[in-house]
């Protein structure tokens, strides 16, 4: 008994048509960034902290200093490559008036007052998180790390990495536009 | 001392054998909740976590210092009284579902977990087609010579 012509067909094509459209949903995996993860924070309000010192007889930075304003949050460490890489374009930033605020992340208090009084210092706050809590309840997972946070002190972006001119071109300053305005 | 290459191989392999327990383990003493049933639940939470800076070891696997704060806090939620669910939700809130090293059965991850029965079912289903449509039943080699010279 012969097989009906179309069945024959159809059993001929249809590894290939299972081929082809795996091969193309695999393909266009590969274009994913299979280190990007996106943070589950955004939209929600800032975790509440209050965080010591880093600079000498200085007052630490709690949750209230970033109420009511648009503002960046900056994760750093004195022993983080990228953020010695990052840091020349926070002080661009800083002079011209953004508001940056710090957490030195994982890092002994006098190791990061060292390095802000080598490298200068762009943060209005700085405090220290040495155990690492408030990374955790921020979600971070390594530095730098910066946070845009709205007027109500909701996490609005997470950039992961140094920002560069682009990203802050591109990304950053049209969001805190935005925000800035109400948005 | 006359030991035989054998001997000195299998005394080694004994060492190492009696190493392994404590490789497999990055939980440090000092970390360790004094309660062994509790210390017992927040290593098997641990198990559970990625560590999300190595991706695809648990933090109880792994050395990296982020992996630490997060058996530390693991370990905090569960000697303050939360169930291990609550302790993992704790950081999915933070982290993400990608903390977890077993994806959960939700919308997004129906294909995942559900693709494998889904192939199987359509392999069943084409296997039954070939099958009533005759030639395999037959089995007659001349019909399969046929069919094939019709391809």
């Amino acid at each position: 008994m012969k097989l009906p012509r179309p069945a024959l067909i159809a059993a001929a094509v249809a590894p290939v048509a299972v081929f082809v459209v795996l091969a193309i949903a695999l393909a266009l995996g590969l274009r994913n960034d299979p280190a990007a993860l996106p943070s589950v924070l955004i939209g929600k309000p800032a975790p509440a902290f209050a965080l010591g010192p880093v600079r000498e007889g200085d007052v630490g930075f709690s949750r209230a200093d970033i109420e009511g304003r648009v503002v960046l949050i900056n994760v750093f460490g004195s022993w983080c490559s990228a953020c010695r890489l990052e840091h020349p374009m926070l002080m661009e930033l800083a002079a011209s008036g953004v508001p940056i605020h710090g957490i030195d992340w994982k890092d002994a208090p006098a190791d990061g007052a060292a390095w802000l009084k080598k490298y200068g210092d762009p943060y209005v706050r700085v405090g220290n998180d040495e155990i690492g809590r408030l990374g955790l309840d921020l979600g971070v997972s390594g530095a730098p790390e910066t946070f845009v946070i709205d007027k109500t002190g909701r996490i609005r972006h997470k950039q992961v990495g140094p920002i560069t001119p682009e990203i802050w071109r591109d990304e950053i300053a049209p969001l805190m536009a935005r925000l800035e305005v109400g948005g | 001392m006359n030991r035989s290459p054998g001997a000195l191989f299998a005394a080694l392999l004994a060492g190492l054998m009696l190493a392994l327990p404590f490789a497999a383990l990055a939980v440090e003493p000092d970390e360790m909740l004094a309660d062994p049933a509790l210390e017992a639940r927040a290593q098997a939470v641990s198990k559970e976590l990625r560590c999300v800076v190595c991706q695809n070891q648990s933090i109880d696997d792994s050395s990296a210092p982020l992996a630490r704060d997060m058996r530390l806090l693991v370990r905090e939620r569960i000697a303050a009284g939360d169930s291990d669910a609550q302790a993992r939700t704790y950081l999915v809130e933070r982290y993400g579902n990608f903390v977890l090293l077993k994806p959960p059965f939700q919308a997004n991850t129906i294909l995942l977990w559900l693709g494998p029965l889904l192939i199987l079912l359509v392999a069943a289903g084409g296997l039954l087609v070939a099958a009533r449509s005759g030639a395999v039943e037959d089995g007659d080699p001349e019909a399969d010579a046929d069919n094939m010279e019709s391809l």
